[in-house]
């Protein structure tokens, strides 16, 4: 294993890992709190959509989010040649 | 069956089967001791780390919280359950790759520095106790409510059955009795919760039916309802009411975020899967159990709500007071509801006005306690919730005793007193002060310091100021040296406990808050529990700059993180694998 590699590796860790964290900031910190006024326009069913995403859907996504970044990784992990 | 027999036989069945399992997990090294051998799959280490994290405050008082804050209640569910996308992405897979037993171990071997992991046990040691005396008092007043024992004896009933389990089996011990915890914690959750969904709205699943309809009045949802029926009566709408300004519930998100992802208990569930790609996965089977509680609990809060409002405010006027259900008087013997006829009208007047309110008590912990009894469950659902509120507080304070005993016997100890010590020494010594420290909690459980109540928003606060961004910095820069490390940490705790006292008194002696505990002093609207979040970005700065003044960390620690940076030759800083 060359330096070289682990640290494209690394950049591509840090890249995949962050597009992760925007999704989370959005859905949480931005549907939930920040734009939950201008959602709460929307229903789905019988929950105002800002609502739903405070109080379900964020929770959905992390959990998606923490899925996906491990399958992600376990793929980088072999394209990289650094798996266990 | 008298529902007290019940109660008593279901939670005897349930510690006879902890005691079970501590004795076929008996640790035998320190490795099985400190970590489970390392060997625990990463499905049944997510269930463990659910029931790890999941406290008596999470089983007992969530719902409540959010039946009575409403729309402002997300900052909990949000904060508690998106800290495992952090923990999966920035901790968990390289604390896991470099493969030591204890967080500050970590830091201390990061930072190159003894004194940083001084610094880490400080800080661990804090944030663990402090959250541990609100399990201890869960404890007991599961007991001394359900099973009419006496408070401190139910504690230190409690007390002997963690000592079991947690001394015989460390880590192995505590993961398997987590498991089997889990187990009984959510299906005691869910059972009473599919009835209510059922009762109110026709649909089973409890995240459908807060979003459904009102079973008998097929034009309204069962939300706009309750925003209907809490308008009415004077209360901020359900689905709207904030907590304190936007900022506030940003920063309170953020802070609880960033401490659940910093909480040295959760940290080192981690440590126990065999490699770096089953710390990744199992962060998420952490997430899916814990979700199974925290999509639920919305549902709880709103529908008892509900409950209570169509109870004690029926359509056709106030309810009298002599023709209150059973529910009602029973809760009213504990003291958790208490009614004054004000106007002396006999009949029950519950509305947001203080001077006309005539529900002067009606305590959050009952949305759940009495959830089962307000929906007429029969009474081995409510023997089941007894037994899961003891299994939600035990497993909880059986994870932070062993974070407790572990930094004292392996970082304390072992690390920097006597580096020579035997490995079956050590082994001796984790369990001396895992019994210590089961006594200390014990001890504080029955004389709760006066600043009990409002500490575990402390232990978040401190772990957000100073584990997370140690931690945090310490494996995406190369660059942070010791004392940036040590002056972040000590900033990070320092100014947070300093706004948390100037608002909440000097080691919450009351008189001693010299801002006083009111809003218009907050800084720029953030409550003292929100404060975490400005602690960590203290550390983030502070220690940058150290670094500028100081210069970059030496060649062989850049090396260590590039080694624990990669997944291959996971478990070579250890023992083999």
């Amino acid at each position: 294993m060359s330096s070289e590699n682990n640290s494209l590796y690394w950049q591509a860790n840090v890249r995949l890992m962050i597009m992760c964290l925007v999704v989370w900031f959005v859905v949480s910190f931005g549907c939930g709190l920040l734009l939950v006024d201008v959602l709460n326009n929307f229903q789905l069913g019988g929950y105002k959509l800002g609502f739903w995403f405070a109080q379900q859907g964020s929770i959905y996504v992390f959990l998606f989010l923490v899925f996906f970044y491990a399958f992600r990784m376990n793929q980088l992990d072999k394209k990289f040649n650094v798996q266990e | 069956m008298e529902l007290k027999t019940l109660t008593y036989i279901v939670v005897f069945a349930s510690f006879a089967l902890y005691f079970g399992i501590a004795w076929w997990a008996r640790a035998a090294s320190t490795k099985e001791f400190y970590v489970a051998g390392g060997g625990v799959h990463p499905v049944l280490n997510g269930m463990a780390t659910a029931a790890d994290w999941m406290s008596a405050a999470s089983f007992i008082s969530m719902a409540g919280l959010i039946a009575f804050l409403g729309y402002g209640g997300s900052v909990f569910l949000m904060g508690w359950t998106g800290g495992y996308v952090l923990l999966a992405m920035l901790l968990a897979p390289y604390l896991r790759k470099h493969g030591k037993f204890t967080v500050p171990e970590f830091i201390g071997d990061r930072y190159y520095s003894k004194t940083a992991r001084i610094v880490a046990v400080i800080c661990l040691i804090i944030a663990s106790l402090t959250y541990v005396i609100g399990q201890m008092k869960g404890v007991g007043v599961a007991f001394s409510r359900f099973l009419e024992v006496d408070y401190g004896l139910g504690l230190g009933i409690g007390m002997v059955v963690v000592w079991v389990y947690a001394v015989l089996g460390g880590m192995k011990g505590i993961t398997y009795t987590q498991i089997a915890q889990y187990c009984v914690l959510i299906f005691a959750y869910t059972v009473p919760a599919v009835f209510i969904s059922l009762q109110l709205t026709g649909n089973p699943i409890p995240q459908i039916g807060l979003g459904s309809k009102m079973v008998g009045e097929e034009d309204i949802y069962l939300l706009d309802k309750l925003d209907q029926v809490l308008t009415d009566t004077g209360f901020k709408e359900y689905t709207t009411a904030k907590l304190g300004s936007s900022l506030n519930m940003f920063a309170y998100t953020a802070s609880l975020m960033i401490g659940t992802a910093g909480l040295p208990h959760v940290i080192m569930r981690f440590f126990t899967v065999p490699t770096v790609k089953d710390a990744r996965s199992s962060a998420g089977w952490a997430l899916v159990f814990i979700a199974c509680l925290y999509t639920v609990a919305p549902a709880v809060g709103a529908m008892a709500r509900m409950n209570l409002m169509s109870t004690l405010q029926p359509a056709a006027g106030p309810l009298e007071y002599e023709a209150r259900p059973q529910w009602f008087k029973n809760w009213e013997q504990t003291g958790l509801l208490k009614f004054e006829d004000k106007n002396g009208d006999g009949k029950i007047q519950y509305t947001a006005d203080k001077e006309t309110n005539e529900m002067v008590k009606v305590d959050r912990d009952i949305m759940v306690l009495a959830n089962p009894e307000i929906a007429q469950l029969p009474n081995w659902v409510i023997a089941l919730i007894a037994a899961g509120g003891l299994a939600a507080a035990l497993s909880t304070a059986a994870g932070l005793l062993l974070a407790i005993s572990s930094s004292i016997s392996h970082d304390l100890m072992k690390g920097v007193l006597s580096p020579n010590m035997s490995e079956k020494g050590e082994l001796m010594a984790s369990r001396v002060v895992m019994t210590l420290s089961v006594l200390l909690a014990g001890w504080l459980g029955l004389n709760p310091p006066g600043f009990a109540a409002g500490t575990v928003a402390l232990a978040f606060g401190l772990a957000a100021s100073s584990i997370f961004p140690a931690l945090m910095m310490g494996i995406f820069s190369k660059n942070i040296s010791s004392t940036a490390g040590i002056a972040g940490m000590l900033a990070g705790i320092g100014i947070t406990l300093f706004y948390v006292f100037q608002h909440k008194g000097i080691m919450f002696i009351p008189g001693t808050a010299f801002l006083g505990d009111m809003e218009p002093n907050w800084f720029m609207g953030i409550s003292p529990n929100a404060f975490g979040v400005v602690g960590a970005i203290v550390n983030f700065v502070v220690a940058w700059v150290v670094t500028k003044m100081t210069g970059p960390a030496p060649q062989e620690i850049r090396d260590m993180v590039d080694n624990f940076r990669i997944p291959a030759g996971a478990g070579a800083a250890d023992t083999s694998h």
